[in-house]
């Protein structure tokens, strides 16, 4: 075994995961704002809802460009940092990792058919549902490809006799028990990312200046969505609590430092670790125990039942925090802004409260990461929970840190150029311009 | 036909197909960037955008396609491959992130910028060549297995004349397919100058392209006596492919046809693609793995065989769809409708 190339394949991975995910999560999540934009458009007859579906889906080109190249980054990379592991996954988990290519397949055609015929349709709904299949494409190869990341932590489907896989079942393998929860916990936050993400850029817009309605209709059809997923992300992460609970309570107890098994556990919140002592803390009573069995006095295992080398590192519940204290934050906001659109306070038409939606998309870009180191680190040391170790799995060749450091200036080229591009795109052309070359367009046509 | 066969015959349609749609698209790029530097961009620019932007994101998927299905078939490539090919492929992979990323950036965000175009079209080339070295390594001859665990040998490929033949066989093909094509599209358009263009470059890459793959062939016998004798046994698919060739250099010397010309040279490359892989047979990478030793569990093999053929229920009128919209689609074509979002 070559420790260094665990190590650096661990790094590598970690990095083109930890860029791809942005770039992923907007990806999956967007098509569904252009879809509802357009679909409220051609309902009211709106034009600003419509201009809103395209200048979104310029910006998406540059955001599915970087995704896709990462993805495919990502997927090799799997053979090749990890190609023990590929080798016994491509024997039970093969089905949806080929099933996610064809979801990629449908969304990459119709992308390029929803792109190219704008106005192109005499019936324009013929055009918004070629964005039907985009968006079920998007959530479809993030529902594979997550079945494939529920599978390692809950593997199933096969038996492992005297090093020999028998038996496989793929169907099974994918129905694992973590499924559900990942599954729905990562469609939901990326729907909810990337409403948070666009409300940001419009209160954004408003707060340099910017009067026009256009903004307001945005913000105001965001907060509205990002209130109702960020609701359904809430619930769907109460119901992973309790799939932890029952299938890995391990990385329950390290995210908690519940360090003994015990009875009306008490929910820990920010706090630091000073050995085996948490200091700082705020300690809900009963909470853990709700959390993790729906009943306060329920019994919650602790790190004590396992093995020192079959524990997570402690350092993940910095991670949960950050997930947890971000996600309430943005519930808190959105229904701030939906309660006071009700009850017409004026509050939310302030320059603070711009202020912190405008904090909301990097902040629930954060969240994300930071749910997704907590989810993979949660599941150290293994590759393959109970059945392969990390080490195990990783690649033997010695140029691995090379390839770190090749493809660390890769993202930051990419992240450089979508960034500047992006901007470049929405600040050279500003709604206002678009909507008046618009109307003399249309005024010409008229004549 | 054993499953192992379907499997493999599967994974060598669709590496054909990426062989095809990412020639087109690796060449249009080079000939746009080297248009831009003896300033005949104004004559190409357009053609080539037209067809690109659309199906540009769909090339990089029949990549995908064939390296998880191969995987999912045959397990067992994750690890010789997955090992010794860590660092050709991770630089193709950057090299396919740039000019994947550059291309959007390109076309929506920067129109015209000149930088963007020559890194794109230069990458366009480079990547054939670093993908095409995978070729070169399964023939057999250039890993060893040390411990237990295989291990490229970086040194007697670099200076292996066969893998610089099948380099330059990927390089003149990129660019002839790519040429054919354009000169079609071109011809399509209504474009007489750009049809012109793309038919001298068409039948200038022609001699390359024949010359390279009578070397590679000749090669073989030293480095792969056992798929050498496979490859002169299938003597005759080699010269259906030759005569198709032919046919084709002719209709476009000829200025006659360009569409059936289009169609034989896709013909042409799939007879010498499947006689190649069909040679090869049993082996991923000769002499350690074959597809039967490699081959996934049975229930695997059936569940992917029918994901793939309710997979292709899918895609198949996805892709009808597609061309339909804007390979025949003559407004399209022609750039009367511009409907670009």
């Amino acid at each position: 075994m070559n420790d260094s190339a665990v190590m650096w394949s661990r790094a590598l991975t970690e990095l083109t995961l930890s860029f791809h995910i942005v770039y992923a999560t907007i990806g999956v999540g967007i098509p569904l704002m252009i879809m509802i934009a357009q679909w409220v458009g051609l309902k009211n007859n709106d034009e600003h809802y419509l201009l809103l579906a395209r200048r979104w889906a310029r910006g998406f080109v540059i955001t599915v460009a970087i995704g896709v190249v990462t993805g495919t980054a990502i997927g090799l990379q799997l053979s090749l940092l990890w190609p023990n592991f590929m080798e016994l996954a491509g024997q039970v988990i093969a089905l949806p990792l080929f099933m996610e290519t064809f979801a990629f397949f449908v969304e990459a055609i119709f992308l390029g058919l929803y792109l190219y015929t704008w106005d192109r349709f005499k019936n324009p709904k013929r055009h918004l549902l070629l964005l039907v299949p985009v968006a079920i494409g998007a959530s479809m190869s993030a529902v594979f490809i997550t079945i494939v990341n529920a599978f390692m932590n809950a593997p199933q489907g096969f038996d492992l006799v005297d090093g020999e896989l028998v038996n496989i079942q793929p169907v099974l393998a994918m129905l694992n028990p973590a499924m559900p929860t990942k599954v729905a916990h990562v469609l939901v936050t990326s729907y909810m990312t990337a409403a948070f993400l666009l409300a940001s850029i419009a209160a954004y817009r408003m707060l340099r200046g910017s009067k026009h309605v256009y903004h307001k209709k945005a913000l105001h059809l965001l907060l509205k969505l990002g209130l109702v997923f960020s609701i359904a992300a809430l619930i769907v992460g109460d119901f992973s609590g309790k799939y932890l609970a029952e299938y890995q309570p391990e990385k329950l107890a390290a995210a908690e430092w519940h360090f003994e098994t015990k009875e009306d556990a008490s929910l820990v919140l920010f706090g630091v670790l000073d050995g085996e002592e948490v200091k700082y803390a705020i300690k809900v009573p009963y909470a853990l125990s709700v959390l993790a069995h729906n009943n306060p006095f329920a019994e919650v295992k602790g790190l004590d039942q396992f093995p020192e080398d079959e524990q997570p590192p402690l350092y993940i519940h910095y991670l949960f925090d950050v997930m947890v204290v971000i996600g309430t934050l943005l519930i808190v906001v959105a229904a701030i802004y939906v309660l006071g659109k009700w009850r017409g306070w004026k509050f939310i038409s302030s320059k603070s409260f711009k202020r912190i939606v405008v904090a909301g998309g990097p902040l629930s870009l954060i969240a994300v990461e930071a749910g997704w180191w907590f989810a993979e680190v949660g599941r150290q040391p293994w590759i393959l929970r109970g059945y392969m170790k990390t080490a195990e799995g990783a690649t033997t060749s010695g140029q691995v840190d090379s390839m770190l450091i090749l493809f660390a200036g890769l993202y930051i080229v990419l992240a450089v150029g979508s960034i500047v591009v992006l901007n470049r795109m929405f600040r050279n052309n500003p709604i206002e311009r678009e909507i008046e070359e618009h109307q003399q367009v249309e005024g010409g046509a008229g004549q | 036909m054993t499953l192992e066969i379907l499997g493999i015959s599967v994974l060598w349609i669709f590496l054909f197909g990426y062989v095809i749609v990412a020639s087109i698209d690796f060449g249009a790029g080079f000939f746009n960037a080297y248009s831009l530097l003896i300033g005949k961009n104004h004559i190409l620019t357009n053609i080539i955008k037209r067809y690109l932007s659309p199906v540009w994101e769909v090339t990089n998927v029949f990549l995908v396609f064939f390296f998880v299905g191969i995987v999912g078939f045959f397990p067992q490539t994750a690890f010789y491959y997955g090992t010794i090919l860590l660092v050709p492929v991770s630089i193709s992979l950057v090299l396919l992130a740039i000019r994947g990323s550059y291309y959007a950036f390109e076309s929506y965000g920067a129109r015209g910028h000149i930088g963007y175009t020559l890194t794109y079209g230069v990458a366009g080339l480079l990547i054939p060549a670093s993908l095409s070295v995978v070729f070169a390594i399964a023939a057999g001859g250039y890993v060893d297995i040390v411990n237990g665990q295989p291990v490229l040998n970086y040194w007697t490929l670099y200076t292996s004349p066969f893998a610089w033949s099948i380099v330059v066989l990927s390089i003149a093909a990129v660019l002839y397919i790519s040429a054919v094509f354009l000169t079609w599209y071109a011809h399509k358009a209504k474009d007489k100058e750009a049809t012109n263009l793309m038919r001298r470059y068409a039948l200038a890459w022609a001699v390359p392209l024949m010359v390279s793959a009578i070397g590679i062939t000749y090669e073989m016998k030293f480095i792969n006596p056992e798929s050498y004798d496979n490859m002169v046994n299938l003597w005759w698919m080699f010269v259906i492919s030759a005569v198709l060739f032919i046919i084709t250099v002719v209709l476009i010397w000829m200025r006659k046809n360009y569409g059936l010309a289009v169609g034989l040279l896709i013909a042409q490359f799939a007879v010498a693609f499947f006689a190649y892989g069909i040679a090869q047979y049993p082996y991923l990478l000769y002499p350690y793995l074959t597809i039967y030793d490699s081959f996934t569990s049975t229930q695997m093999a059936i569940a992917l065989v029918i994901a793939f053929i309710l997979g292709l229920c899918l895609l198949i009128p996805s892709l009808f769809l597609l061309l339909k919209l804007f390979l025949f689609n003559k407004n399209y074509v022609t750039g009367k409708e511009d409907n670009h979002a």
